[in-house]
């Protein structure tokens, strides 16, 4: 099936089945590897993309699913110059060891702070309970987050 | 790497189409909405559809939820998220907020829709069961138009439902707006199914407990409602000690299977334990706690 999915703001087209899974797609036909690809059950969050604006967990949506509409993956959030708040945080307070999950943490973080820009600890700890660290670093991880919120709240006062 | 048998795909651009085409492809085919139950299932081969039916398109006629005069309309492509996100369900039916909390991941949310989780007739999804506790109405639509099915009998059987082939369920009607409702769950990890859950939902009057009703999930071959320690309730004024009474009897109703998240025996502890703490928060709720 023919589809043209706007991904990181550019047009892609391509000749996919069905089945293919957007994972794939992202990864094999564009060569995106940013978006990781680890479980395959839709529990570790590793290949975490949005999807309109909303993360999803691009192992469990089909390529085809995404015709007509818009994707963005780890490559997509950077503008070329400078980091997001989302990256500086997790740049600052090392919110990563190996790095495997940091692709979709930060795809599910800069979503939730677009939606809860001042979130409490356990608001943050929810909204990335979908996304594992094998590492566990999981501390860092939040005060990475809440690193990027307060820096945003320095932004817009 | 998991992926998928070879299915085909269609895109409904319409319910009426949605329709036509589960009738032109026949009983093989499936209707894919989130598709986070589904896919899963076909990943690990579980399930082989012939034809995929893409109704995410269908957002503009079935994404809705609407509350006026104590019924509570949802719409088949309402996401888990809407649920969460709704100021009405928070206020009035807080069963269904408790309940949206504790299903998989907030990513998960996003996708998976009201309509799926009821059409995949999984015994351990959670909203068939918090929608048994309440009462409601599955609105379906087929070739020969619109019908509704009661809640209690929607499902017939581990993943099997009483719609026909060419159906498809259009949203659900919840006509009351209870004075207090509470959702509780045992689950081993985020993302995992429940080990036990419960509904309930009830009305005071005359500080005596009417109309309650309780739905469990993942304790029997389809969701279960628990009619006779819903008797057991009626007309009685609540304490500590009713809900334990009505926690055992709901324990002797329940129809656990041993697996990896416990023997039969704990289970049924669960649903008398998940029971007397899901009376205890609606009863605190319908007296104007929190």
């Amino acid at each position: 099936m023919r589809i043209s999915v706007s991904v990181n703001g550019r047009s892609r087209e391509a000749d996919v089945e069905p089945r293919l899974l957007l994972v794939h797609f992202l990864r094999d036909n564009l060569g995106l590897t940013g978006t990781h690809w680890a479980c395959d059950t839709s529990n570790c969050g590793a290949c975490t993309v949005h999807l309109d604006g909303e993360p999803v967990k691009s192992c469990t949506v089909l390529a085809v699913r995404a015709n007509g509409h818009e994707v963005t993956t780890i490559e997509g959030i950077w503008s070329g110059t400078e980091l997001t708040p989302v990256q500086e945080g997790f740049h600052r307070e090392h919110g990563l060891q190996c790095g495997f999950c940091t692709p979709g943490m930060i795809l599910t973080a800069t979503a939730f702070l677009e939606k809860n820009p001042d979130p409490t600890e356990a608001e943050i700890r929810e909204a990335i309970s979908g996304n594992l660290c094998r590492c566990t670093g999981y501390e860092n991880i939040i005060r990475a987050v809440q690193w990027a919120a307060n820096s945003r709240e320095g932004v817009s006062a | 790497m998991q992926v998928p048998a070879r299915f085909d795909y269609e895109v409904a651009t319409s319910v009426e189409e949605a329709i036509e085409l589960l009738e032109r492809h026949g009983p093989e085919a499936r209707l894919l909405a989130g598709g986070h139950s589904l896919i899963p299932m076909m990943k690990l081969r579980l399930a082989f559809p012939e034809t995929l039916i893409d109704i995410h398109e269908l957002d503009g006629e079935l994404r809705y939820i609407r509350e006026a005069d104590g019924v509570l309309q949802i719409g088949a492509l309402a996401r888990h998220q809407d649920i969460l996100d709704s100021e009405a369900v928070r206020k009035q039916y807080p069963i269904l907020h408790d309940a949206e909390t504790m299903i998989a991941d907030p990513l998960v949310r996003n996708m998976g829709t009201v309509g799926g989780s009821l059409a995949h007739g999984d015994p351990a999804e959670d909203l068939p069961a918090a929608f048994m506790a309440l009462g409601c109405d599955v609105v379906v639509r087929g070739p020969d138009g619109e019908r509704t099915i009661p809640i209690d009998e929607l499902q017939t059987g581990p993943f099997e439902t009483s719609l026909d082939p060419a159906e498809i369920i259009v949203g659900v009607r919840i006509l009351r707006a209870p004075v207090g409702s509470a959702y509780t769950k045992v689950k081993r990890r985020t993302g995992d199914y429940a080990s036990a859950a419960i509904g309930v939902a009830l009305n005071l009057g005359d500080g005596e407990i009417r109309d309650a009703g309780i739905g469990m999930c993942a304790v029997g071959g389809q969701t279960l409602r628990a009619r006779s320690a819903e008797e057991v309730l009626e007309g009685q004024r609540p304490d500590t000690d009713l809900y334990e009474r009505a926690g055992e009897r709901a324990a002797q109703e329940s129809e656990p299977t041993e697996d990896a998240r416990g023997p039969v025996e704990y289970k049924r502890d669960l649903v008398k334990v998940l029971v007397a703490r899901a009376l205890e928060k609606a009863v605190e709720r319908a007296e104007g706690g929190a």
